[in-house]
């Protein structure tokens, strides 16, 4: 099952699950993705080579999809 | 997967700052070892001051002191620049944490690091990430760059820019994450506040990060 988690004061939210054959809940996913990115934060997909992306769409094939805040020099 | 490898928002909107690669690195490091010369040269002036008259022995002793205290002073800055993980200004500690928020904030970020990688981590409160400028040592603020051979060592000052309550686990995963999305645009982003030899800033570091340092330059000689 993929998740979208937010990275929070509580350690960190699950926001949304889904799975491949889950229409609802990929179109649940996929809003709240986009309500989270209006809100400011920023979205990554760690890779399991040990990199990660930045995403700007849900990707849906992706098992985790983490909404973090953006950084800062200082 | 759509995901993509574009670089570091953050970094995007720095649209005057000089990217960061390995030459302005390079340059930035000579600029810091021409000035902590400089300093010392300076201050040494003090044996000029003894050869013409021994009486000028306390202004001399100032002078040597500087010439000391001014680069200890510059790497300690720059060392102090990283929290890690668990230590004494660590959020957990100075914002009264919320222990089950740090558990859930550790334990994601467990997940997000290898298994040698965790171990040192759980013992160094430092997140080793191997980049392509050298190998990173993240903790919840600030970050060290050990460059690829391992004897110099930059540091970073970054952090969250919105650090309302997070757990020190979560910032340290927000950091790792910003910089494996685009180590370039990370480093962008931060500001460097020290680049000098690893032994000075080894110094300043809490000893239980040390192993980290240690860890980062074996890897850097590796690297190289």
């Amino acid at each position: 099952m993929a998740r979208l988690i937010r990275l929070d004061r509580t350690g960190h939210t699950t926001l949304a699950e889904w799975t491949e054959g889950d229409l609802a809940a990929r179109e649940a996913a996929a809003q709240a993705f986009r309500r989270e990115l209006d809100n400011g934060l920023l979205a990554s997909v760690p890779r399991a080579d040990g990199g990660a992306g930045v995403v700007r769409a849900l990707p849906l094939d992706a098992e985790l999809v983490v909404l973090r805040r953006p950084i800062a020099g200082g | 997967m759509e995901a993509t490898r574009g670089g570091l928002v953050e970094a995007a909107a720095l649209w005057w700052r000089e990217e960061t690669s390995e030459r302005t690195l390079r340059r930035d490091g000579r600029r810091w070892t021409a000035w902590t010369a400089w300093i010392v040269i300076a201050f040494t002036t003090g044996i000029v001051l003894l050869l013409l008259s021994p009486l000028t022995l306390p202004v001399a002793l100032g002078c040597f002191a500087h010439a000391y205290i001014v680069p200890w002073l510059q790497a300690r800055r720059g060392a102090r620049s990283v929290v890690p993980l668990g230590s004494e200004r660590s959020a957990s500690r100075l914002g009264g944490g919320h222990p089950e928020a740090d558990g859930i904030a550790l334990g994601l970020l467990a997940d997000l690091v290898a298994h040698t990688e965790r171990e040192l981590l759980a013992r160094s409160g430092l997140a080793l990430e191997r980049g392509e400028l050298g190998t990173w040592l993240v903790g919840e603020r600030g970050a060290l760059l050990v460059r690829p051979g391992g004897r110099r060592v930059d540091c970073w000052c970054v952090r969250v820019a919105e650090q309302d309550g997070l757990p020190g686990g979560d910032r340290v995963a927000h950091l790792l994450l910003a910089l494996r999305e685009d180590e370039r645009g990370f480093a962008k982003v931060a500001n460097l506040g020290f680049s000098g030899a690893a032994w000075r800033v080894g110094r300043g570091m809490p000893e239980r990060s040390r192993a980290a340092l240690d860890a980062a330059r074996a890897a850097s000689r590796v690297h190289r």
